[in-house]
């Protein structure tokens, strides 16, 4: 699809950053259901635009991560700047492709708020999906104007009058006011970049006024150190200003200032309704906090902007280093994720079974997954993570309250209640699945809210249910009772008290922290029927017998025996090649060492491993998928 | 200087068996000097450069007190040429006086005729590959001998008046208990005074280990084996002969192999033939494996060394644990590292270790221990 971009950006001396006229600029994201083509529309607005050449493009061209690439997922948001010409006059488009997947809302929510509209992007063979909805209400918390706009028209499944409907009736809008296009072929997105100038609001900065710059990214890049994407809200800054962070009053240096187009182009300044980047040589993230707000040193702003709050991690997952001599660099490599990771939360923690390592706080399985792939994949580590819990609510006899964020730390003594955090869902599904679901839900403990027909054929669910029951197998369950054809979306909505209990698996008397859980009281019993069996499979035999038991405190609910090994010993004629023997021995004492010591059973890390990878920890393919 | 043993590696074999790893050869025919019938003079050759090479090393023998030509399968060389192996041999270094010197062989590799001629050339004793008596066990085993011709060949042993020993594997896939009495008995019937029973080991690099991947043959259990070890273990105490290393029984101590416990205790010995080991004080080295290479690299008069290893005082010490233990006489307490030593009760009280020895300062398995041998040891080493 070679277009002839309108406007080249250096041709355009009217737009360029720190002089455009906020009544030139425009600032958009684009929000969808995961997978509706964010990233694939974004790549032609690239291209017509004439930022990325021809020979330069590739495929989602903003998801630079290799996890991103290999996913095919967007995981960061990504602002660029692109020029665009409507009736002869220049503009200067922001804009910002954000992921689609429930863990990220966050990363959705903070790209909002440096933007004035949203183009809410719906595939045209799949219709609203229940991450469709969920970012149109973030979107309209802030306020922003949305432009509905029908993807994928291409598909020879493209159903557009139907959807149209469908949206229409949603954003409250005529059918025929819905934009199709196809971020495939392209057709429909030059008219689409007209509508953004022609509709969208632009910017309203106060020009004189002290600048006021909203820090909504902040990234660590190991050539160019921490890099911060702002949106500036008021006033200039300018390539020679020292700056101030409103929150801790700290002073910086600007080393470089910019735009991405989406390479950085370094410039004079940025001004009112701008988005852009700056370098300052801090080292840490967290001296460029998302959220904060940036003035200058001379003639600052008294009040900072509004800012984000930071987002409350949903799941915590012990994570820990196979080699424990790997454990300083797993902490180096927490640290340096976490500058780009607001929402990564860790502290350190011991097990018995497993070594040093973190408790780590997440937003969801995905973030889990990924960080976790990260933390493999660009430090070169080999990680074991535990069964994912939620935060619990612990209330003793004594009125003592104590927050419960790894089983192993629940506290000894009467407990009064538990409380557990409970989600709001939605789930978006045909209308055939409706029983389906219901009987799902039911079986999670689930409360259905409410229901409402989105079309005469899409049902639209609301559900409280435990989050504990929707971060474990829940969504696999949704999709292979619906064919697929099920999305979901939830997000933390208060707590409730539940009839839930630890239970504790023992090796021989000798709790194994990693294997304590938090289940409902139904669920106890086949948890520890389950998780002794697979160590009875997974733990090699001892000198001994070792009993596996179940517990519910000093209640036994399962049990299972690993029979005492009988023989070990290599009796073969190795005649006078005593090294290989020695060798041999050697390789046997190195494994020796590599076993966790519960009590005096030796159990290799692999057993532990193995049995904390199946199921609960690893979510399955699907998981990565939400649609 | 202390006594020497020589080991001779004779890598020969009319056929391989399917669990064998040994470093053996069924092709008599190999290129580069290395065929069976250039084998003995190599031999030779590369004693001749092992006597310079120890003189060279300030090391000098005063006689050899045990020989042991194994494989492979020596006795598929003629008779003859096991001989003048051996009468080179101890023109090099002579033998002591009732020096053990000992050949392996297959029951099908030798007659009446070539026993007699082995032991009027000096050999005193004979240890016999019989593995079992029974012919399904056997034809997994790819043995091709008539279990009944082991009587036979062990009793023209006697006659020439060779030492006989027996070799058994239990644990062949599809072995019941029931085959393991029979071979045991067999094997006692022949009234040897020295029976070694290994449990079978399957390499990966063997036929049998293919098999096994290919679902063809049951993997051996653990406890299964432990089963069949006590089964030999009663027969062979019934019949009188007690054991003296964990796969080794003896009916008194003078029917021991004195060259296998040379190995045990660290003795010093040579190490002749292709991949054959050798031990001079604490320098280990072995032979390259192959037999034509070997005979390239003695033609140029070079030991056909592959490599050796200075070991290390620890590791040493790690030997030595590893090897005294497995036998009767056990392993005195004080060679095992203080840091370790509490592990000696421990073992005792999980009835490992004999109480009396131990309390007498010897570290002794009991049956149950030899069974666990490994994983005591893994206990007691550095
Ligand atoms: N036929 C067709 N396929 C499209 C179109 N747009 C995107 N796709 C395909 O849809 C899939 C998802 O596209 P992405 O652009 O990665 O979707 P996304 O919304 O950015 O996904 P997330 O960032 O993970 O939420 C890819 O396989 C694209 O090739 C289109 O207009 N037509
Ligand atoms: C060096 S081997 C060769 C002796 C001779 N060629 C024979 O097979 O009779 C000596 C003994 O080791 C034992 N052996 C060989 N391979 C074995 C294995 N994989 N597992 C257990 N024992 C084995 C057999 O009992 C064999 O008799
Ligand atoms: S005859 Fe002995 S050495 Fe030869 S292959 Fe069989 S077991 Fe191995
Ligand atoms: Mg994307």
């Amino acid at each position: 699809m070679p277009v002839t971009p309108r406007i080249a950006a250096d041709e355009a001396l009217d737009i360029q950053p720190a002089s455009t006229p906020q009544e030139r600029l425009r600032n958009f994201c684009i929000i969808a259901h995961i997978d509706h083509g964010k990233s694939t529309l974004a790549d032609r607005m690239l291209q017509i635009t004439g930022i990325v050449e021809e020979r330069a493009m590739r495929a989602q061209y903003l998801d630079r991560m290799d996890i991103e690439r290999e996913r095919g997922i967007t995981v960061k948001s990504q602002a660029v700047r692109m020029p665009w010409q409507v009736d002869g006059v220049d503009y200067a488009l922001n804009m910002i492709d954000t992921p689609g997947h429930v863990d990220f809302t966050y990363e959705v929510s903070r790209s909002l708020a440096a933007c004035e509209g949203a183009i809410l992007l719906v595939d045209a063979a799949q219709g609203i999906e229940a991450q469709t909805l969920a970012n149109l209400y973030l979107a309209m918390e802030h306020d922003l104007t949305i432009i509905p706009v029908l993807n994928k028209i291409d598909l020879p499944g493209a159903e557009p009058e139907k959807y149209a409907a469908e949206i229409g009736q949603l954003v409250g809008v005529d059918p025929e006011e819905v934009l199709r296009v196809s971020g495939k072929t392209g057709v429909g997105v030059p008219e689409l970049l007209d509508h953004v100038v022609r509709t969208l609001p632009a910017p309203e900065g106060q020009v004189e006024a002290p600048c006021r710059a909203m820090i909504f990214d902040s990234v660590y890049d190991t050539y160019r150190g921490v890099v911060t994407y702002v949106r500036v809200v008021d006033g200039f800054l300018r390539s020679r200003d020292r700056i101030d962070m409103m929150s801790t009053g700290a002073h910086h240096e600007l080393l470089e200032i910019g735009v991405s187009s989406p390479e950085p182009h370094p410039t004079q300044g940025i001004g009112p309704g701008e988005v852009g980047y700056l370098i300052t040589g801090v080292k840490d993230v967290r001296q460029s906090k998302v959220g904060d707000t940036i003035t200058t040193s001379v003639r600052g702003a008294e009040e900072p902007l509004a800012g984000y709050a930071d987002p409350k991690p949903m799941v915590y997952s012990g994570l820990f280093p196979i080699d424990g001599s790997d454990y300083p660099i797993l902490r180096d490599a927490l640290d340096k994720l976490k500058l780009n990771d607001a929402a990564l939360v860790y502290e350190p923690e011991t097990s018995t079974a497993l070594g040093f390592g973190f408790r780590v706080g997440f937003l969801g399985l995905l973030h889990l997954e990924i960080v976790r792939e990260r933390l493999e994949r660009e430090f070169d580590l080999d990680l074991i993570s535990t069964a994912p819990s939620v935060v619990y609510d612990v209330v003793m006899e004594d009125g003592t309250e104590v927050e419960v964020l790894n089983p192993s730390d629940f506290p000894e003594g009467k407990v009064h209640s538990i409380a557990e955090p409970v989600a709001r869902a939605t789930i978006l599904v045909p209308s055939e699945f409706i029983g389906a679901v219901m009987e799902l839900c039911q079986s999670k403990r689930g409360n259905l809210g409410g229901m409402d027909y989105l079309s005469e054929d899409r049902v639209e669910l609301r559900y409280t249910l435990p989050l504990a029951e929707i971060v474990f197998d829940f969504f696999d369950q949704l999709k292979s009772k619906t064919r697929g054809y099920a999305s979901l979306d939830y997000d933390v909505s208060g707590s409730q008290t539940a009839d839930l209990v630890k239970v504790d698996i023992l090796l021989q008397g000798e709790p194994v922290d990693a294997f304590s859980a938090i289940v409902h009281r139904d669920k106890a019993y086949s948890y520890g029927v389950d998780m002794s069996g697979k160590l009875k499979n997974l733990i090699p035999r001892q000198q001994f017998e070792v009993p596996i038991q179940a517990a519910i405190g000093s209640r036994i609910i399962a049990r299972e025996n690993i029979r005492a090994m009988r023989k070990d010993v290599l009796s073969k004629c190795y005649g006078g090649d005593i090294s290989r023997k020695r060798k041999l021995l050697e390789k046997q004492k190195e494994g020796k060492k590599r076993m966790k010591n519960i009590g005096s059973v030796e159990v290799p890390q692999e057993a532990f491993i193995a049995a904390l990878s199946s199921d609960a920890a690893e979510p399955s393919k699907d998981e990565k998928k939400k649609k | 200087m202390t006594a020497l043993s020589a080991y001779i590696h004779v890598p020969f074999c009319a056929v391989r068996c399917g669990y064998c790893d040994f470093n053996t050869y069924t092709n008599a025919e190999l290129g580069g000097g290395g065929s069976q019938a250039e084998y003995a003079d190599n031999a030779m050759a590369e004693m001749d450069l092992t006597l310079a090479a120890d003189r060279a090393a300030g090391y000098e023998y005063v006689e050899i007190s045990t020989v042991f030509f194994g494989g492979g399968t020596p006795t598929l060389l003629p008779a003859d040429d096991l001989v003048r192996m051996l009468d080179h041999l101890r023109s090099l270094v002579p033998l002591a006086p009732g020096a053990e010197v000992t050949t392996e062989a297959n029951p099908d590799s030798v007659t009446r005729a070539s026993l007699s001629r082995l032991a009027d050339g000096g050999i005193t004793r004979v240890s016999i590959g019989m593995q079992s008596a029974v012919p399904s066990v056997l034809a997994t085993l790819d043995r091709t001998h008539d279990p009944e011709r082991v009587p036979q060949v062990v009793q023209w042993a006697k006659e020439a008046g060779l030492q006989v020993s027996l070799d058994l594997i239990y644990g062949t896939p599809g072995e019941t208990l029931a085959d393991v009495e029979t071979s045991v008995r067999a094997a006692l019937a022949c009234e040897v005074d020295h029976l070694s029973a290994y449990s079978l080991i399957i390499e990966g690099n063997t036929a049998m280990a293919r098999q096994l991947r290919r679902g063809e043959l049951e993997a051996p259990d653990p406890d299964d084996m432990a089963d069949k070890y006590e089964l030999v273990d009663d027969l062979a105490a019934a019949a009188g002969l007690s054991w003296y290393e964990v796969s080794n029984w003896a009916r008194t101590p003078e029917h021991r192999s004195r060259h296998n416990l040379a190995y045990w205790r660290g003795g010093d010995w040579w190490g002749i033939g292709p991949g054959a080991h050798r031990h001079r004080d604490g320098l280990r080295a072995w032979n390259v494996k192959h037999p034509s290479r070997y005979a390239r690299m003695l033609a140029t008069g070079e030991l056909p060394v592959a490599d050796s290893e200075q070991v290390a005082a620890e590791d040493r010490l790690v030997e030595r644990i590893m090897l005294e233990l497995r036998i009767a006489d056990g392993l005195s307490v004080d060679v095992v590292p203080a840091e370790r030593r509490d592990m000696l009760a421990i073992h005792r009280d999980r009835g490992h270790l004999d109480p009396e020895a131990l309390t007498a300062g010897r570290a002794v398995l009991t049956r149950e221990g030899r069974l666990l041998a490994d994983a005591v040891i893994r206990d007691l080493v550095p």
